[in-house]
């Protein structure tokens, strides 16, 4: 038993039943659903789950210092719909600087939440509930409600969901879903080993603390926005290429599956604690499901939202009165071994 | 007398008269009746609930579903209604599924002890998800002649029904935080939960009858709104949560919990009134009035933080310079 607790965290446990829980959902649609076991369903799940994911990437570090983002919705409508007014404009632009244009716009919008945050004093869930509106409102008012249409899009953007990274056997593996995955590891290990990472679990856990040991607490809330920001003009790009027709409510509502994401995938909402990888596999259930509700005959697909209210608070309820168990059991353990 | 004048209410009733005096020149009409009551009906169900979450945030707790269940209990009404279900019982439904839905958010908060926040988050996407579920995509309405009539005209000379139901809920709320037991064990479990557990109080229990007392005023704004607009679609309310919390916030109530006057709130809410029926007559659409009311909620916020910690750099100074003269002299 000794070395089981040495070898697992309680945390990894929890993530290693969501991975069943995901195992579980499939089997469950798959039996319910005809012709569910098809590449095409997974693909169309990858295709949800690669904007989720970026996103939840940046929600999960702003999460972790104890904070929320809940403009990232406004964010990524926002990105969407400038860059793809940049794009029809100028069909000609290299896909390097459109790229760029979107994380650069995001970051600037992130930027303003960390500073009102951080130098303002403005608890996180005021500032981005009001940056959430006013980013919508000037995204409306600067659009005379104009829609971007995907034939005015350049082919290589519209083409961009279909792309292949590579061909396994039957299953194809979309380029966007790849960058996804690849961001989601860049940043664990970012959060895993590197000091801003780490740093980032401190003052979630107790930032009072953190502040007197001398961590730049604003810094870090400044750069975790900004990055956060950041990640939602690059899902903004990604959007623009899965959707290509944006309105100016794009993306409306996209924070509440993101806080879903995060918060089922084992994050607390009182930071401190979470991995990227548990992102991710919350966002994995949260895009399976989504997809799959789609299909499903029996359920309309309105149930989403309410199942996905019901997951969270399943999700945050285990967290607090089983982990809690599972943690006083774990340092029991140790304390018996002095 | 200086302190009142300094006070955050007094520069709400500053700001209001500015405002007002901005929409008058606008329009010579601005203050005939007709206008004023407009202006009232097109935002009653957000005050009167306003007036609900003014309680939750002294408090120190937040509920971010109050939308969400304004929009399922004027669903369910809907629904009721259009299967064919006498009209009374459909109301006494809404209520009850405000009730509770109020002490499911409550059971979570206050027993289990989940944070307010990600609970009233979760029934915030929860329950308009149920909302939807009943209506799907479908906008019914063909309400009750009396009902209608009820939510869109005059009860009481030119007064509205909501109208009223609002005065009647300032005095209640009123009575109940400034002159009430209840009242001060809202602030004492807004300013340190802890401390109003060792003196006594039952903290879980006070919790969980606010959110219910939350849960039947969305439901109630919920049947007002249906009755006002005539039909209802799984998306009504949507977004009511902002305007809210920036009513109370505004008014002078502090978001971590303890302190926070009626009367602020009072003042708040016609302020917001006043710049959406302003902003409305130099025909600034809908969306652009929630930038606005964003704008003002951060800076609802930010000014008292800016100005708190100018004041303590002040007598900062002040001290440091009495220091110096007595020591010198």
């Amino acid at each position: 038993m000794n070395t089981v607790r040495r070898a697992i965290r309680p945390e990894q446990i929890r993530e290693l039943i969501l991975v069943l829980i995901i195992f579980g959902a499939i089997l469950f649609f798959g039996s319910q659903i005809e012709n569910y076991y098809q590449p095409r369903t997974f693909t169309r799940i990858a295709s949800s789950l690669a904007i989720l994911a970026v996103v939840a990437v940046g929600q999960t570090m702003v999460v972790l210092m104890r904070n929320i983002d809940l403009s990232v919705g406004s964010i990524v409508g926002f990105t969407a719909y400038f860059v793809g007014r940049a794009v029809v404009a100028n069909n000609e632009m290299s896909p390097a600087v459109v790229v760029l244009l979107a994380i650069v716009m995001g970051a600037g919008l992130g930027l303003v939440n960390g500073l009102v945050i951080a130098y303002g004093r403005v608890p996180a869930i005021i500032t981005t509930l009001g940056t959430l509106a006013i980013y919508r409102s000037i995204l409306v008012q600067f659009s005379d409600a104009q829609t971007i249409i995907t034939s005015a899009l350049p082919e290589w953007l519209v083409n961009l969901p279909q792309v292949d990274a590579f061909v396994v056997g039957e299953v194809e593996v979309k380029l966007i879903v790849l960058v996804a995955i690849v961001i989601v590891l860049i940043f664990q290990l970012v959060v895993a080993y590197l000091p801003w990472g780490r740093r980032l679990y401190a003052i979630g856990s107790n930032p009072d603390a953190a502040a007197m040991t001398g961590l730049p607490v604003r810094r870090m809330t400044i750069s975790a926005y900004t990055l956060c920001g950041a990640l939602s003009g690059l899902a903004g790009f990604l959007f623009l290429a899965r959707f290509g027709t944006i309105t100016v409510v794009a993306a409306q509502g996209l924070e509440l599956q993101v806080v879903a994401a995060v918060v089922v995938g084992g994050v607390n909402t009182f930071g401190g604690s979470g991995t990227m990888l548990g992102a991710l596999l919350g966002a994995v259930l949260i895009a399976t499901l989504e997809q799959s509700l789609l299909r499903w005959r029996v359920v309309s697909e309105f149930w989403r939202d309410a199942l996905l209210g019901l997951l969270i608070l399943l999700a945050v309820a285990t967290d607090s009165v089983v982990l809690a168990r599972l943690r006083l059991l774990w340092a029991r353990g140790e304390i018996e071994q002095l | 007398m200086t302190r009142k004048l300094l006070s955050w209410e007094a520069l709400l009733l500053f700001i209001l008269i500015v405002v007002v005096l901005i929409n008058v020149s606008l329009s010579p009409f601005y203050l005939g009746l007709n206008n004023q009551i407009n202006l009232f009906q097109l935002s009653i169900e957000k005050i009167i609930v306003a007036l609900a979450m003014t309680l939750i945030i002294i408090n120190a707790e937040i509920d971010l579903s109050v939308a969400s269940v304004m929009g399922l209990s004027a669903c369910l009404l809907a629904y009721l209604h259009d299967q064919g279900q006498p009209f009374w019982l459909a109301l006494v439904a809404s209520l009850l599924v405000g009730a509770v839905a109020g002490a499911f958010n409550g059971f979570w908060i206050a027993y289990v002890g989940l944070p307010s926040l990600v609970v009233t988050l979760a029934g915030l996407i929860g329950y308009r998800g149920v909302a939807s579920i009943l209506l799907e995509d479908e906008s019914i309405g063909n309400f009750p002649d009396w009902f209608e009539a009820l939510g869109q005209r005059g009860l009481v000379g030119p007064v509205p029904f909501g109208l009223l139901l609002f005065f009647v809920g300032v005095v209640i709320v009123w009575v109940v935080l400034q002159r009430s037991a209840y009242g001060r064990t809202l602030y004492v479990i807004g300013n340190s939960a802890n401390v109003a557990r060792y003196s006594g109080v039952n903290v879980r229990r006070v919790k969980m009858s606010l959110f219910i007392i939350s849960g039947v005023v969305s439901a109630l704004a919920g049947i007002l709104i249906a009755a006002r607009l005539g039909a209802v679609r799984g998306s009504t309310a949507v977004g009511f949560e902002l305007d809210i919390i920036t009513m109370v916030l505004l008014g002078g109530v502090s978001i971590f919990g303890g302190s926070g006057t009626l009367t602020g709130v009072v003042l708040s809410t016609l302020i917001i009134l006043n710049i959406r029926n302003g902003l409305s007559l130099v025909n600034i659409s809908g969306n652009t009035q929630t930038g606005v009311i964003g704008l003002l909620l951060i800076l609802s916020v930010l000014i008292p933080n800016w100005l708190q910690s100018v004041q303590t750099r002040w007598s900062r100074d002040h001290q440091a310079q009495a220091q110096a003269q007595a020591k010198g002299g």
